[in-house]
C-alpha cells in the first residue's frame, strides 16, 4: 500500500528542470533507494517530499496518504509523521545530545535518550551531555541526527547519503537501525549513490537528470547503476533508450 | 525588615531555600542595596566589607595556597522597585590559592534599579580564579547594571569569568572588563546575555597579552528580540612572545533588533597569534529546517537555538 506519491513532478530553478514529470510510488513499510549519480537530482525530490524552503513550487504533486502536501509546511509535515535525516546535519553549539534528540519528541526522559543513543552504538554517558557541535566526528553526528529522528517516532524518514562522511561501523549501526524501522513498520527512503546503501533496500529507483530510468528490483538497479551510471560518460543526460531496451 | 529577613527574600528571589540555601561549609557574602546583610567565612577568606556614603566598599582576598573546594557564594541584590547600589570591590587571589565564586545579581522588581561596580581583581602568580555571575532581573527592564572590572592575570595564573543575563529583561547594560594577560596566564571572559523589548546592551570586552605564551578567549554570545540593541567591543591586543588570542562573538538578531560588534584584533609581535570570529545575523537556516523537520514550530525552533547560544559552559556545574 503507498503511504506517499509523488505523481508527474516538476521543478524548476532558473529556468533548469531540476525534477522533470517524475513519478514515484512508496509502499508502507519498505526500504526504498532512490539512486543516481551526483547532481540527478535525488536530494531535491527528498527536499520537496519535506516541504524544505525554496522547494515548494513546484508542479505535480506530493501525496501523503492520498491527500496532498501542498502548502503544508515543514513542521506540519513532521508532525504528521515525515522527517528528513540531513546528509551533513547541522550543529548545535551549546545544545546537548539530550536536549537535541529529545527535541522533536513525546518523551523526554534520559532513559529513553540513553536507549536510543545505545541502540546506535553511541556509548550514552559519555554523550548525552555534549554539545551538538564540532567536536563530533561524522559519524557521531550523523547517527545522533538519526536518534532524534527515532525519538520522534515518524512514519517515513527521507535519509540523504546515510552512508556520506562515515566510517564502516557507524553504518553498520545505521544500516541496523533501518532494519528495525522496517519491522516497526516505518518507511524509509534513502538518498545515495551507493552500492553498499541500495543494498539495504526492497525497492529501488533510479534517477538521471531529475527522470525516473526505472523502478523495481534492487539488484536489477544495482546491476544497471554499477555497469553503466558510475562510468557514465553522459551523466545527467539519461539514456533512457538504453534502459529500455 | 531584619538582616535575616532580607537574606531570605534575596535567596528566594534567585530560586534558592530561603531559610537554608547553602550547607555551613559555603562561604557568602549578601549585600542588599548598599547594606552589607550576611557574611560568612571559611578558612583562608578574608572579607572587609564596609557601607559609606557612596555604597559598599569590600575587600575580599584569598590566602596563599589556599584552595576552597566549595564556590564562595556571593549576592548583589535589590528588591524594592526602586534603588541604588554601589559596590567598589578589591579582589586579590593570592599567590597559588584556587577558588572559584558564583554571584547571584538579583533585581526581581526593578522599575529604576541602578546597580554599579568597580572592581579591581588580582590573580597572583599561579593562582586559578573563576567567577560565575547570574543575573536575575524581573520582566520590566527598570535597571540598569554597570559593572566596570580592572583585571590583571599574573604569570601562571588563571581567570575566568562568565557573565549571564538569560531570564527576564536585560534593562540597560554596560558592561566593561580590561584584562592583562601576564607571562603563562589564561585568561577567558564570556558574556551570554538575552535582550528583549527596548533592551540596550553595550560590551567593553579588552584583553592586554602582556607576557610571553598568555592565552586569552573573548566569548560574547547574545539574542536579540524586538527592538533591543548591543555594541560589542572586544579588544585583544598582543604583545608577548608567543601569545595567543581568539575572540568569538555570536550574535542572533530576531524582529527589528539591532546588533553592532566591533573586534579590533592588534599583534604586535610577530611571534603572538590572534583569531577572530564573528557571526551575526537571524537564527541559521539549517539549525532552523532540521528541527521543523522534527516538528517543531518557527518559534520553538528558534527558541532551542537561542538556548544553545545562550547555554553556559560544562564546567559551571553548580551555577
Amino acid at each position: 500500500m503507498n503511504i506517499l506519491s509523488v505523481c508527474n513532478l516538476t521543478l524548476t530553478f532558473d529556468g533548469k528542470k531540476i525534477l522533470d514529470s517524475i513519478s514515484l510510488d512508496f509502499w508502507a513499510g519498505h526500504v526504498h533507494a532512490v539512486i543516481g549519480p551526483n547532481g540527478a537530482g535525488k536530494s531535491t525530490l527528498a527536499n520537496v517530499i519535506m516541504g524544505l524552503h525554496g522547494y515548494t513550487r513546484y508542479d505535480g504533486e506530493v501525496l501523503y496518504e492520498g491527500c496532498s502536501l501542498r502548502g503544508v509546511s515543514v513542521d506540519e509535515r513532521a508532525r504528521r509523521g515525515i522527517t528528513l535525516a540531513w546528509q551533513e546535519p547541522a550543529r548545535f553549539e551549546g545544545l546537548s545530545v539530550q536536549r537535541f534528540v529529545t527535541a522533536g519528541s513525546r518523551r523526554k526522559d534520559t532513559a529513553y535518550v540513553k536507549e536510543l543513543l545505545d541502540s546506535l552504538g553511541l556509548e550514552p554517558d559519555r554523550y548525552l551531555h555534549r554539545s551538538v557541535d564540532r567536536t563530533l566526528s561524522g559519524g557521531e553526528r550523523k547517527r545522533i541526527e538519526l536518534a532524534s529522528i527515532l525519538a520522534m517516532e515518524p512514519r517515513v524518514i527521507l535519509m540523504d547519503e546515510p552512508d556520506s562522511g562515515i566510517d564502516i561501523e557507524a553504518l553498520q549501526k545505521i544500516f541496523e537501525a533501518l532494519r528495525r524501522l522496517k519491522d516497526k513498520g516505518v518507511t524509509v527512503i534513502m538518498i545515495t549513490h551507493s552500492m553498499s546503501v541500495l543494498e539495504q533496500a526492497d525497492h529501488a529507483f533510479l534517477i538521471c537528470s531529475g527522470t525516473l530510468l526505472d523502478k523495481g528490483n534492487v539488484k536489477k538497479i544495482g546491476r544497471y547503476f554499477a555497469d553503466k551510471c558510475i562510468s557514465c560518460d553522459h551523466i545527467n543526460r539519461p539514456a533512457v533508450k538504453e534502459i529500455q531496451a | 525588615m531584619t538582616q535575616k529577613d532580607i537574606v531570605a527574600a534575596l535567596m528566594q528571589s534567585i530560586g534558592l531555600d530561603p531559610h537554608k540555601p547553602f550547607g555551613d561549609d559555603v562561604a557568602r557574602i549578601e549585600i542588599h542595596e548598599n547594606r552589607v546583610v550576611g557574611v560568612k567565612l571559611v578558612a583562608g577568606l578574608n572579607v572587609d566589607a564596609n557601607e559609606t556614603d557612596k555604597g559598599v566598599d569590600a575587600v575580599i582576598s584569598l590566602d596563599e595556597g589556599t584552595h576552597l573546594e566549595k564556590p564562595v557564594h556571593i549576592c548583589f541584590g535589590v528588591l524594592p522597585e526602586s534603588g541604588r547600589q554601589h559596590i567598589n570591590l578589591d579582589i586579590r587571589i593570592k599567590q597559588d590559592a584556587r577558588a572559584s565564586f558564583l554571584a547571584h545579581c538579583t533585581f526581581p522588581n526593578a522599575v529604576n534599579v541602578q546597580h554599579t561596580m568597580d572592581a579591581v581583581i588580582e590573580v597572583e602568580p599561579g593562582a586559578h580564579y573563576a567567577y560565575f555571575e547570574r543575573h536575575i532581573h524581573g520582566s520590566g527592564g527598570g535597571v540598569n547594571v554597570v559593572p566596570h572590572a580592572r583585571v590583571v592575570v599574573h604569570e601562571g595564573a588563571e581567570f575566568t569569568t562568565e557573565f549571564e543575563l538569560i531570564k527576564g529583561r536585560a534593562g540597560r547594560i554596560e558592561f566593561e572588563y580590561d584584562t592583562e594577560c601576564r607571562a603563562r596566564s589564561v585568561v577567558e571572559m564570556t558574556a551570554r546575555i538575552n535582550g528583549r523589548a527596548d533592551d540596550t546592551i553595550v560590551l567593553h570586552e579588552k584583553a592586554r597579552l602582556t607576557g610571553e605564551d598568555a592565552r586569552a578567549a573573548l566569548i560574547s554570545h547574545i539574542a536579540l528580540r524586538d527592538r533591543a540593541t548591543a555594541e560589542i567591543y572586544n579588544d585583544m591586543i598582543a604583545t608577548g612572545d608567543r601569545a595567543r588570542g581568539h575572540v568569538d562573538c555570536k550574535e542572533i538578531v530576531l524582529g527589528q533588533a539591532v546588533a553592532r560588534a566591533v573586534p579590533v584584533v592588534e599583534v604586535r609581535n610577530p611571534t603572538a597569534h590572534v583569531t577572530h570570529e564573528a557571526a551575526i545575523g537571524s537564527v541559521d537556516s539549517r539549525q532552523l529546517q532540521t528541527l521543523l523537520s522534527r516538528g517543531l514550530t518557527e518559534d520553538e525552533a528558534t527558541d532551542l537555538i537561542i538556548e544553545g547560544l545562550l547555554s553556559k559552559k560544562a564546567r559551571w556545574t553548580d551555577a
